[in-house]
């Protein structure tokens, strides 16, 4: 890995919560907390993996990331600017250098605009060229990625998820973007498109030197397309490495049970000790105190419960949020 | 497939619609060709043929002042028709635009708007059409803004919902992402998604429309008389129910109209779904 990247996004001590009616819990007002202060960095041109249980912020985090939620405190640095400071008018002309795409490719898309309509409008929002140029432009993009240019005046509905989620994935690239955010892209699919949605995300992601947050819950796909990669638990980034190591030496409890659970065809019954969680992950309406996996943790200890965690440089790049993570470290 | 085969098709699949659709073009024509079609002056009585029952020289018979019923209720159709449509489109367009800004910006606004729109509904709406009726006088054009004054909010109600739902759907988000004004994400992506519903209850609504319409001219709120109004003309014969003529003819043409405005409004919501949009 090269240690020497630039950084195109510093994500510092990120809050997302939600206010909630109801009584106060532990003396506070209730709030869900869907992202509870996390910081990392995205470094130009990689994919960062962000992996985790339905629930735990993957989706929040992507989203507050874009500037799509209000209320986000905290500081994203987007090539050194404050994106949270900003206004919805000052967000807008920076809106074509980072995009999105969706879980759902039938909800992302308009249903009552053409496919044509809906590649070209990113264009016609940026003015992007005259309106020759823009059709050129979503004839070459269709190509691109792999929709027949006759097809340009259809309606989504008349496509299949795979063909949806790339018209999703054209829109997305239009306007040459640095930064995508990969929202569960291939979780809605079937397993043969979801490798050819892939393929093609990587193949984009060389020809445009694109850089993915790419959210997922399938550690198989996470693996295959990730430089680095994060783990969440309940709003907070527990563990964060570079791919090989984190597969090789994962770390945090709730990092090794994940992977653990990976099904494989050819498992073997001695290199690979499942580890099972017990009960369901807590409600981010109330966060257990102390570190906040130890109700569910296999290793908890008395400290585990009343104290929070610092976060532990293992190696450079590999960051860990646990009380013995330097005990539980293989390095 | 040939044209003829797929009107065919059409009317195979939407019996109900092709006969409102046709009960109503029999009755736009009626409204346009009014001259033609009447065979008297609606206006001209006759002192001397009162009460007249149905016959070959009064196909509807004649009402207490011998004016010939038939061509009352034909002239009738040039009041009615345009009413029910007015009321409609009026409704819609402010209940709608109203709707669609408290469900779109939300919050405060949304609060204010909507409690307004609570208050005019929860007024029982013919008492407080006739309460209105009886200040502001009558005339077609109060007739008509009376109603609408009472009938947006059900409008109002159901663009807000609307509004609401489709505010969150992913492709609202990637409009945003797109960068996208708010103001454009209401009216390119929003609004067209949202007018569908909107307008199947408004073609439903006409029929009701016209039949509020009648009723308040029933009730002697309405347009003033002599004008040949169809509930008015009801309300006449209500006192002698041996002439039944008097009201009856004028009763079937408000029951027929709404009954096929309704079934129109069926059939358009089938249709305007884009994911049967395979008829053309």
């Amino acid at each position: 890995m090269c240690q020497v990247r630039q950084k195109l996004f510093e994500i510092k001590d990120l809050y997302q919560h939600y206010p909630v009616k109801g009584p106060k819990v532990n003396g506070e007002k209730p709030c869900v907390k869907a992202i509870d202060g996390i910081s990392f960095d995205i470094f130009d041109g990689e994919t960062l993996g962000l992996v985790g249980e339905s629930g735990c912020g993957k989706t929040t985090t992507g989203r507050a990331i874009l500037r799509l939620l209000e209320g986000t405190r905290g500081e994203i640095l987007y090539e050194g600017e404050n994106l949270v400071t900003k206004k919805a008018g000052e967000m807008r002309p920076l809106r074509k250098k980072m995009q999105i795409v969706f879980q759902d490719p039938y909800g992302c898309l308009d249903p009552r605009k053409t496919v044509g309509q809906i590649i070209a409008r990113p264009l016609q929002v940026h003015a992007a060229g005259s309106a020759e140029e823009i059709n050129a432009r979503v004839l070459e993009l269709m190509e691109v990625v792999g929709l027949r240019p006759e097809y340009v005046d259809r309606y989504p509905h008349e496509f299949s998820g795979g063909q949806r989620q790339r018209i999703g994935i054209a829109r997305a690239v239009a306007l040459n973007p640095h930064f995508i955010v990969c929202d569960e892209p291939v979780s809605a699919l079937d397993v043969s498109i979801q490798a050819q949605v892939i393929n093609l995300m990587q193949a984009l992601q060389e020809k445009y030197k694109l850089t993915y947050l790419f959210i997922s819950h399938d550690l198989r796909v996470v693996h295959h397309i990730s430089d680095r990669v994060a783990v969440m638990y309940l709003g907070k980034i527990v563990e964060i490495a570079d791919k090989d190591t984190l597969y090789a030496n994962p770390t945090h409890p709730y990092t090794r049970a994940l992977l653990s659970a990976i099904p494989e065809a050819a498992q073997t019954a001695q290199n690979k000790e499942r580890i099972h969680l017990e009960g369901d992950i807590p409600s981010p309406l109330n966060v257990p105190g102390g570190c906040r996996f130890h109700p569910r943790c296999p290793a908890c200890r008395d400290v585990c419960r009343t104290e929070v965690p610092p976060t532990v440089e293992l190696e450079p790049g590999h960051l860990c949020q646990c009380h013995f993570a330097e005990e539980f470290s293989q390095a | 497939m040939s044209r003829s085969a797929k009107v065919w098709r059409f009317v195979r699949k939407y019996p109900l619609a092709v006969l409102g659709a046709l009960i109503c073009l029999v009755f736009f024509v009626v409204a346009i060709l009014a001259p033609a079609v009447a065979t008297q002056d609606p206006f001209a009585q006759d002192l001397t043929a009162r009460y007249a029952a149905p016959s070959s020289q009064h196909y509807f018979g004649t009402d207490n002042f011998g004016r010939d019923i038939f061509s009352r209720v034909v002239y009738g159709t040039r009041i009615s028709m345009p009413a029910g449509f007015l009321v409609v489109i009026f409704s819609c367009i402010f209940g709608g635009i109203y709707g669609a800004i408290a469900g779109y910006f939300g919050k405060a606004l949304d609060e204010v708007m909507m409690r307004i729109a609570d208050i005019v509904m929860s007024f029982p709406s013919l008492v407080l059409a006739m309460a209105l009726g009886a200040v502001f006088g009558k005339t077609m054009f109060n007739t008509i803004m009376i109603i609408v004054l009472v009938w947006w909010p059900k409008y109002a109600r159901m663009m807000r919902g609307l509004v609401l739902t489709v505010r969150e759907t992913e492709y609202v988000t990637s409009a945003v992402v797109l960068g996208e004004r708010r103001m454009t994400i209401l009216l390119r992506t929003i609004i067209p998604n949202c007018v569908a519903p909107l307008l199947v209850m408004a073609s439903a609504d006409l029929g009701a429309a016209i039949l509020m319409f009648s009723g308040l001219g029933f009730l002697g709120m309405g347009v003033a008389p002599p004008a040949p109004e169809w509930g008015a003309m009801v309300s006449d014969g209500a006192a002698v129910l041996k002439s039944w003529w008097v009201s009856f003819f004028p009763g079937i043409a408000i029951f027929t109209v709404s009954v096929a405005f309704n079934f129109i409004g069926d059939a358009l919501r089938d249709i305007m779904d884009p994911k049967l949009r395979n008829l053309d």
